[in-house]
């Protein structure tokens, strides 16, 4: 007979919450895949009923994996005449693999350059309003501000409607300021949309250190800004790490705004995606491997992150 | 190694008083104690001594140097947390290097003085682990070597063994003592426990409702409390005040209580008025010819000594008396004061009435 315990799951209990955690992965991870794949197919392939998944098999349900969309997503692209063709030999295999379809590559799209501007701007705003959010909460946080109730609700109402609410002045103040189309401008604007929610978050967090630590270093002969630094930052890289896991997720997947106020100095990647469905019909495989590339960078440091996410790095220090 | 004066020490949070108009002064090398029940002004005091709090007004004299506005860095005090407050994300060594660090002193200089330090306090063997695993003790040492370690003027404890467990307590007071006893440096401890107070500090001081009621010896706040706070907050149980309304002739070494003489100390001012005879426990016998009768109500029983507790005429008193002694309840019995013992306090004010016993003990 098995013994009975109240802080131990039963087996059957541990089963059953593995399974369901595993059921819930299995069903938010098919879409995730089913484009990973899609981003591998050809044309054919992708919209080929019923669907294809198994890579490289020769069975009914498998497809050749290829490069094509790839290669669609970072070219531009002209059809030309056999005589061309057979005049012109391949330059690379990328060029090779458009000869199928009677085509030669003429240049490098714009996707390169849209997912760079995505990068600036996603994670210029996120250092940004973490930065200034960490300075905000700690302020708050520890010091006697006057009104600091009434500052903190003004902050906060910021998010009190949707800001595509405010898109039209926000958009004849960016004309006016010159920020339209730039990589200041939206690194601005994601910066004022995020920065309550670092603010709020993260002085819960420094709520949370005591503020004997501080004390204890101005006492060890430590100034006040060494103090915050050397004792409370590391102490707060929870709270930092997943506030900036939070703002990035938000400036990296904005939609509204980036089609509003970018057209092409500083488009981000999610306006452009879309126009790949004019370029040459319907290329589901270069959509796909441009979402497929667009998800990485956030989940690349989400992983990079996980540690101090997971970390409870103040156990047991102070007796509370 | 310092002495320090505290001058008309004031603070104030907005229109709530912390702490009033408090003097007192910290010999060269003293274990002094600041006593008092929670919320008293104890920890302000304190904290207004290591510059984690700036005084509204007065002055804190280290070493004859005004130091109330000058940031903690620049007093050269050392401070122990109630909380221990260790640096969670450093281990043992680097906890208690960290003030050395801040003076920027060389990295093997430092190291020799955490390896001295580690030494006096027994924790050589647990430099290199993580702060979170430590035992409450262990957290102890770890936070007065950090204290100790870069020798300061003056240590300042705030409660520090209130965070361990009651057993422990007593070994870590020891410890403490005989920390203090081998470096000699000038140390302030918060604590609201009076016989922690007693049986660790040279001085102490008791405050109240932010004003320092008494200041002085254990003996002396024992044996000639300035207030009846004090004389009722000191010792367990507690004084036994009498009360009755009274004439006190200056020069009077007896008073009329309910109508019966009791001897006091040589009285030295007059007074009319509501009075209370402060007389602690164990200067109280049980004698059946004595003139000042009361009922047994109850008695606790101690081993070498019993509590007898006693309704009388000024109100229950309770006597500490041998425990081979019958006392029944119900049972009627007379009183004896040890009359060189008592101290006779004004109801209204609380104050102390100066007599023979503790004239030059009481300020002001």
């Amino acid at each position: 007979m098995s013994s009975f315990s109240v802080n131990e799951p039963s087996n059957r209990t541990k089963w059953f919450a593995g399974s369901l955690v595993i059921l819930y992965a299995i069903i938010t991870m098919i879409p995730l895949v089913w484009i990973a794949l899609t981003g591998f197919k050809s044309p054919a392939d992708a919209i080929s009923y019923p669907p294809k998944y198994i890579i490289g098999s020769d069975s009914e349900a498998g497809f050749q994996p290829t490069l094509e969309g790839y290669v669609n997503l970072f070219t531009t692209r002209t059809r030309q005449t056999q005589e061309f063709l057979d005049a012109n030999p391949p330059e690379n295999w990328a060029d090779e693999i458009v000869r199928k379809y009677d085509m030669v590559i003429v240049g490098p799209s714009k996707f390169g350059e849209r997912f760079l501007n995505s990068v600036i701007i996603g994670f210029g705003s996120t250092f940004l309003s973490v930065f200034l959010g960490t300075l905000a909460a700690y302020a708050f946080s520890r010091f006697k501000i006057p009104l600091a109730d009434d500052l903190l609700f003004f902050i906060l109402s910021t998010r009190m409607m949707p800001p595509i609410a405010v898109a039209i002045p926000i958009f004849l103040m960016f004309r006016n300021l010159g920020l339209s189309d730039t990589h200041l401008g939206m690194i601005l604007l994601y910066t004022a949309v995020n920065i309550s929610l670092a603010v709020w978050l993260l002085k819960s967090f420094i709520d949370g250190i005591p503020t004997e630590y501080e004390e204890a270093a101005l006492i060890d002969g430590y100034t006040r800004f060494q103090a915050f630094y050397k004792v409370v930052l590391p102490q707060a890289a929870t709270g930092i790490a997943s506030t900036a896991i939070f703002c990035l997720i938000f400036a990296w997947n904005e939609y509204a705004f980036a089609v509003l106020l970018t057209t092409a100095n500083a488009q981000t990647a999610p306006p452009f995606i879309p126009t790949i469905i004019g370029i040459g019909g319907l290329d589901w495989p270069a959509i796909a491997a441009g979402v497929t590339l667009f998800l990485l960078p956030v989940m690349i440091f989400t992983i990079l992150l996980r540690k101090h996410l997971l970390r409870g790095i103040t156990f047991g220090a102070v007796r509370k | 190694m310092a002495q320090i004066v505290i001058k008309n020490l004031k603070k104030q949070f907005g229109d709530f008083t912390a702490v009033r108009e408090s003097s007192f002064t910290i010999e060269d090398g003293e274990f002094f104690m600041l006593l008092g029940p929670s919320g008293c002004g104890k920890t302000t005091t304190l904290r207004m001594i290591a510059g984690l709090e700036l005084p509204t007004s007065g002055e804190i004299y280290l070493d004859g140097e005004e130091i109330s506005q000058r940031p903690p860095s620049q007093r050269d005090i050392a401070f122990v947390f109630q909380m221990f407050a260790l640096y969670p994300h450093m281990n043992v060594r680097k906890n208690i290097s960290y003030p050395l660090v801040s003076q920027g002193m060389p990295k093997p200089a430092v190291k020799a003085k955490v390896a001295e330090v580690a030494g006096i306090l027994g924790i050589e063997d647990i430099l290199d682990r993580p702060v979170g695993g430590l035992s409450g003790g262990d957290r102890q040492r770890v936070a007065l070597g950090r204290a100790i370690v870069r020798e300061p003027k003056a240590f300042m404890m705030d409660e520090p063994l209130g965070a361990l467990d009651a057993e422990f307590r007593e070994h870590m007071a020891e410890e403490l003592r005989a920390l203090h006893d081998r470096m000699g440096a000038t140390t302030v401890y918060v604590t609201h426990d009076q016989l922690e107070a007693m049986q660790m500090g040279d001085k102490i001081v008791v405050m109240n409702n932010a004003v320092v009621e008494q200041f002085g010896t254990p003996q002396e706040i024992y044996d000639k409390p300035a207030t009846m706070f004090v004389a009722d907050f000191i010792g367990s149980p507690s004084m036994n005040f009498l009360k009755f309304h009274g004439k006190l002739d200056g020069g009077a070494s007896d008073v009329a209580m309910h109508n019966i003489q009791c001897a006091v100390p040589t009285a030295r001012e007059p007074f009319e008025g509501d009075m209370a005879f402060g007389v602690r426990p164990e200067h109280i016998q049980l004698a059946d010819d004595a003139a000042f009768r009361g009922e047994v109500l109850a008695t606790e029983y101690l081993g070498t000594t019993q509590i007898v507790t006693l309704k009388t005429a000024g109100g229950d008193v309770k006597a500490r008396v041998p425990s081979h002694q019958v006392a029944k309840t119900g049972e009627t019995v007379g009183l004896n004061f040890n009359a060189a013992t008592v101290t006779l306090f004004d109801r209204q004010s609380g104050r102390a009435l100066k007599s023979e016993l503790n004239e030059g003990v009481l300020h002001g």
